[in-house]
């Protein structure tokens, strides 16, 4: 008995690579994530080493100046294992030479572009924490409430609805406020405060994976090939494993590429209401706050504003482009689904 | 459709209720409390200022006081042991309370002078989103491959990639300072509309356009459309009469979260543009602890995302009549 | 599908009907914008800083309230906006005895409320006992310890809740004559004036409140306040109130000097957000505002209508004495010596703070300033700021190895900068961060909260070290100093000190000006070299105001009553620009 998990992924991924948009993307978010990776061995400056200055500076250009001597790898906060020693070997192989300001500084002489490299690492971070805590409570939440079905499924269902209506901004405040109270407690069990931002912000988005999901299972449910191991006498656990959630994670899959461009936003969104990220960490949404403020009318920071929004809004535009594609990709009968390409 | 929207208000008194019982529990949970300020007042007077309150009460009174219909405190009915003058009051009996912050307004009343101010906001924003990506949507679809399909698609897709705060900015550099057109920040005329409600509205101009693109490319290619071209309709009615009902769908479903979206987006921009709405108010008094308007505007914003949701399954079912009200396949 | 026939079909009417509604919520919203339209733009406009939380005096506590009230209402006495000098306000003069302990007012016979009722002694005395009822639970109430048996009636209660003395009786505030007031001190009081002038002991009229009272039942509390009902004696008076907007003020014809008030209406605004302001102060929409971005400070400073004042607050850090090691003193002084504080004043915040090494700021006459001990910059050793930062840190790690830790001892335990998150707290932290970090080798965790969630933690001693400011409520050293008595109320970090209390308690007891001030310093010195707090900058007050604006004048408590300002004409503007 052969069910559609034997070639589609095959098949999806000739389609995806023929689709030239889709294509590049994978490029590009490809290169993003190794700068980001790569981060400690780049020799950027540090970023937070501070420089005070009266204002932030313009970009340098890199053929007016390309790099400067006194980087020192004292300037960084405490970094993890792996990372210490791409420092290391940053530092054997580089020396104490960096790059200059070619993006400018911002108002503490910190450089531009380091910043944006190594917030991409927390944006990053947050972001695919985030989705994966929602895909952790949403994926399971949702398929066993579809498998299940029968009044369960109706009083599951009607519970996520509910906390649908919460405001959500109304429920990070608390529980980031809350989880600031308990900190040390917390901190002594190894939950720091992104351990904290993660689960916040993962406990809020997994409420739309939990549906679509319920509803991919609750479709797949009525298919011949689940129909038939369902008459063969297999146990719903197995149907569950072998069956469904295999068939289900594309739907997950195209749904996280979607998802994370939400969760930067909501970054950015909790930065600006001061509930970011803490410094010295540094992510795109406490850059996007920063940036606002050289949007000002007596003397623009321009290069504040724009290099982290081009930066951020190129990764969205990416993810963007790589979703549809993976979205039309994808089992064509799905896609109408989710709103794809009809073919 | 009338036994639809009974359960619909029978769920909804039950949503209300749960996020009620669950933000009191939040607020009162989490340290800090309304009076809190920099310079300490003494012991006594810090009992008083409980007292008026009710704070110094066990949690499951102040609950019920909040919740009424029956008032707990000196006014209460005679038989419960208070004087009478005030036998009911609370929630149920619509009476959100005073505000702890603003202590002239009772909650009532600010959201009273707030709420129309957000909505007129909301509604600018929601129709100009409606408008240009309805229209940039459709049009892209209807002209597939061709350049204006690219440029929509690339502006789209831009237009959600940027923090509405940033745009805001960018905005009011443009079009207040640099073309001298519009006030910077403010509320008082149509003029003060129109900044906020683009920075507002532009993301989920984006997302409409996307998803009526993808609507309507996928209505059509369906069969009654080709039957209706077939029959030599001109395409203009193709589209507008035939094909738009359907395409449109993908957009009707995706309002509820648009609404709840502008919701939390005007947080943001009712901040930058200094509007007197109901976004302020949510975060200032989430942030400091006035538990009576937080939980008003909490209760206020449930009702707000529930109605438009209901309000949504509905349109889609007067499009659509082959999907079934029931919340299922959804 | 639809098919054309003549009566529209259920489906289609509903989708109607969903269409009305959602139209009235638009015109209802619409039609509130035209509402708001019909308000002409005001006199003056100014930016308040934030909602001002309550019109009654008794209540309140910020000092954007304070502002309006004393634009709404006027005391017993006010304050001269150059010098800060006691004038007449409701009382046209008063006399002290000679020990100091007993003022008679006499108040002014013209002086009436926007109700048409005189302006009395029984006002005062009506006002004052509300403010110190323990009923009234007012913040400030603490202004008017000075007065004979005011603490013990706001203080001491019986078991119904109720104050415990009777305030006719014991309280030293009784009427004379329906125009003469008498009020006792304690001790006498050499800032009791500027006390008088405080917003919370503004007057409130009585027959307003008891007839909202009788007419209002339960709402009384907030209808009386309204600005249809409110009752005040102010040189403004309430027009219209706009939540989250403005307030509307216009001038009051029956204020006694009404004459010499020059604007006929006030916007006050309330927008926080500082890009906000700016924008609409260059717009011209807004004629005064203050608290600006740091990074456009350069720029801004050298426009004319820029202006910046010393003013009577210091920032800073609050040691948590409980906590190891900080109930050490020497490392508390090793981590004071090892700030830059000039980095802090010149590149981060660039508004022209002054560096502090004490705890009261500049601007009292006559008062000898202690200094934490620290190397000289520039004095006779001729030393640069960098040297003597140096030399600082120097003795700093001198320090922290005699207190057993660094290379040779222990390993220092990393500590937890504590702030709030606003304004900037965290750059400051930063910097100091850094600078410990690398002239110490102490590892510095940065804990940013919320501002409730941070005055608690405060308030509980949860913190390692923890940033603060206070601004002085009178101009008097005593206002900074008496903070930090044992098991004072704002004291915040565990310290106490027997020597210290003493002292504090003797200068409120001097009679002899000069001496206090010496007690006071003694009493300073204390502080400084026991340092529970470290001492970073005071503060400085940056103000733009529309150049044609007069009556405008920098004083160190940052007081600019309306009442005096005025629109210059082309002449004097000319003569001003000329002069400055």
């Amino acid at each position: 008995m052969s069910g559609p998990t034997a070639s589609p992924w095959r098949d999806a991924r000739r389609r995806l690579l023929r689709d030239r948009p889709a294509r590049i993307s994978l490029l590009v978010l490809g290169l993003i994530g190794a700068t980001s990776l790569a981060a400690p061995l780049l020799p950027l400056p540090s970023p937070v080493a501070l420089d005070l200055a009266l204002e932030p500076s313009a970009p340098v250009a890199p053929w007016a100046e390309f790099g400067r001597g006194g980087w020192s790898p004292e300037a960084y906060w405490k970094l993890s294992p792996p990372d210490q020693a791409l420092l290391g070997l940053r530092e054997a192989i580089f020396g104490d030479w960096q790059t200059s300001n070619w993006l400018g500084t911002d108002a503490r002489g910190r450089d531009l572009l380091s910043r944006i490299v190594w917030g991409s690492r927390t944006s990053i971070q947050v972001a695919l924490a985030a989705t994966l805590c929602s895909l952790l409570f949403g994926v399971t939440y949702g398929a066993f409430s579809g498998l299940v079905g029968g009044r369960t499924d109706n009083l599951m269902m009607r519970a996520v609805d509910v906390l649908y209506s919460v405001p959500v901004i109304f429920l990070v405040i608390f529980l980031i406020s809350a989880l600031g109270e308990y900190r040390t407690r917390l901190a002594a069990h190894g939950i720091g405060h992104m351990t904290v931002f993660y689960l916040v912000i993962g406990g809020v988005y997994w409420l739309t994976m939990a549906r679509v999901v319920r509803g991919q299972v609750l479709v797949l449910r009525e298919t011949d090939f689940i129909q038939a191991a369902r008459a063969l006498g297999a146990s719903r656990v197995r149907i569950l494993i072998r069956h469904l959630l295999p068939n289900v994670l594309p739907v997950v899959v195209v749904y996280l590429t979607l998802t994370i461009p939400s969760v930067m936003l909501f970054e950015a969104f909790l930065s600006f209401l001061g509930l970011g990220v803490e410094a010295p960490m540094v992510s795109w949404g406490t850059l996007a706050v920063d940036g606002v403020e050289g949007i000002n009318p007596i003397r623009p920071f321009w290069w504040l504003a724009l290099w982290p929004s081009l930066a951020m809004g190129t990764t969205l535009l990416a993810l963007g482009i790589l979703g549809d594609g993976l979205r039309d990709a994808l089992d064509p009968r799905m896609a109408p689904l989710l709103g794809g390409k009809h073919r | 459709m009338a036994r639809f929207l009974l359960r619909r208000l029978a769920w909804f008194a039950i949503t209300l209720w749960v996020v009620m019982s669950l933000s009191f529990a939040l607020m009162r949970a989490v340290p800090g409390g309304p009076f809190d300020g920099e310079r300490r007042l003494s012991a006594a007077i810090e009992r008083n200022v409980a007292q008026r309150y009710h704070l110094d009460w066990p949690l499951w009174r102040q609950y019920l006081q909040y919740t009424g219909p029956l008032n707990l405190d000196e006014g209460r009915a005679g038989f419960l042991g208070g004087n009478g003058t005030r036998r009911f009051g609370g929630l149920l009996t619509g009476d959100l309370g005073p505000s702890f912050k603003h202590r002239d307004y009772t909650v009532n009343q600010i959201i009273a002078e707030s709420l129309p101010i957000s909505m007129a906001l909301g509604i600018a924003a929601m129709a100009w989103a409606l408008a240009l990506g309805l229209g940039a949507g459709v049009l892209s679809a209807v002209r597939r491959g061709g350049k204006i399909d690219v440029g929509v698609r690339l502006i789209a897709t831009l237009g959600i990639a940027v923090p509405n705060f940033v745009v805001a900015s960018l905005l009011i550099l443009v079009f207040s300072f640099g073309a001298g057109l519009l006030p910077v920040a403010g509320w008082g005329s149509a003029r003060h509309l129109v900044l906020p409600a683009l920075a507002l509205g532009a993301p989920f101009a984006a997302h409409i356009a996307r998803l009526a693109r993808t609507g309507m490319l996928e209505v059509l290619s369906q069969d009654h459309i080709r039957t209706a071209r077939a029959k030599g309709l001109p395409e203009r009615i193709v589209v507008l009469r035939h094909a738009l009902r359907g395409g449109v769908l993908p957009v009707v479903s995706y309002l509820g979260p648009a609404a709840a979206g502008i919701l939390t987006g005007s947080l943001v921009i009712e901040r930058i543009f200094a509007i007197p709405g109901t976004g302020t108010h949510f975060v200032n008094s989430a942030l400091g602890r006035d538990y009576t308007l937080a939980m008003g505007v909490t209760l206020l914003y449930t009702a707000l995302v529930y109605t438009l949701n209901t309000a949504v399954d509905v349109i889609y079912r007067l499009l659509d009549p082959r999907i079934e009200l029931g919340g299922e396949g959804r | 599908m639809s098919v054309s026939g003549a009566l529209p079909t259920p489906r289609a009417l509903l989708s109607i009907l969903l269409m009305a509604l959602l139209g009235l919520g638009a015109l209802l919203g619409l039609g509130r914008l035209a509402r708001s339209a019909r308000l002409q733009r005001a006199d003056f406009v100014f930016n308040n800083g934030s909602d001002v939380s309550s019109l009654d005096p008794a209540a309140v506590t910020g000092t954007p309230e304070g502002r309006l009230l004393r634009a709404i209402s006027e005391g017993l006495v006010i304050r001269d906006p150059r010098s800060l000098e006691p004038m007449g306000g409701a009382a046209h003069s008063w006399e002290r005895s000679e020990d100091g302990l007993v003022w008679t007012f006499h108040l002014r016979e013209d002086a009436r409320w926007t109700n048409g009722d005189p302006v009395e002694a029984a006002d005062f005395v009506f006002s004052f006992e509300r403010l110190l009822d323990p009923a009234t639970a007012a913040p400030y109430a603490y202004q008017l310890y000075p007065v004979v048996g005011a603490r013990a009636y706001n203080t001491e209660v019986d078991e119904a809740g109720r104050p415990a003395h009777d305030f006719a009786d014991t309280v030293g505030i009784r009427k004379l004559a329906p125009l003469e007031l008498e009020i006792r001190l304690e001790a006498s009081t050499p800032y009791f004036l500027d006390l008088l002038a405080f917003h919370a002991l503004l007057p409130v009229n009585r027959r307003a409140l008891e007839e909202a009272r009788s007419r209002w039942g339960a709402s009384w509390e907030q209808e009386w306040l309204r600005p249809e009902n409110i009752v005040t004696n102010g040189a403004f008076r309430v027009l219209e109130r706009r939540l989250g907007d403005r307030i509307r003020l216009v001038r009051n014809r029956d204020y006694w000097d009404a004459d010499s008030v020059a604007l006929e209406s006030i916007d006050v605004l309330a927008i926080e957000n500082q890009a906000t302001m700016l924008n609409l102060y260059l717009t011209g929409e807004v004629d005064w505002i203050e608290r600006l971005a740091p990074s456009l400070v350069p720029r801004l400073r050298e426009r004319e209508d820029y202006h910046a004042e010393p003013y009577l607050g210091a920032y800073f850090y609050r040691f948590n004495v409980t906590r190891a090691p900080f109930g050490d003193v020497r490392i508390r002084r090793a981590l004071a010596l090892a700030v830059d504080r000039r980095a802090i004043c010149d590149l981060v915040l660039k508004g022209g703070q002054g560096v502090s090494w004490g705890l009261v700021p500049p601007g009292f006459d006559g008062y000898a300033y202690p200094r934490m001990a620290h190397t000289e910059r520039g004095g006779e050793e001729a030393m640069d700021e960098e040297q003597a930062l140096a030399a600082d840190c120097e003795e700093a790690r001198a320090l922290i190895a005699e207190a057993g830790f660094g290379p040779e001892g222990e390993p220092f335990p990393p500590i937890e900068l504590h702030y709030n998150n606003a304004e900037s707290h965290r750059e400051i932290a930063l910097v100091v961060a850094e600078r410990w970090q690398r002239e110490l080798g102490i590892e510095v965790l940065l804990l940013n909260q919320e501002w409730k969630l941070y005055l608690g933690t405060q308030r509980n001693l949860g913190y390692d070290i923890s940033r603060s400011s206070w601004i002085g409520d009178y101009p008097d050293p005593n206002t900074f100093l008496d903070v930090f008595k044992t098991d004072g109320e704002n004291n915040r970090t565990g310290w106490g000190n027997a020597d210290y209390d003493r002292l504090i308690e003797a200068a409120a007891a001097e009679p002899d000006l000069e001496r206090r001030l010496e007690v006071l310093a003694e009493a300073e010195g204390i502080l400084l070299e026991e340092l529970p707090i470290l001492p970073i900058y005071s503060y400085v007050t940056q103000n733009l105001v529309h150049p044609r604006l007069g009556g405008f004048w920098g004083n160190l408590q940052d007081e600019h009553p309306p009442r005096f300002f005025y629109w210059m004409d082309d002449e004097e503007l000319a003569r001003s620009r000329a002069g400055l």
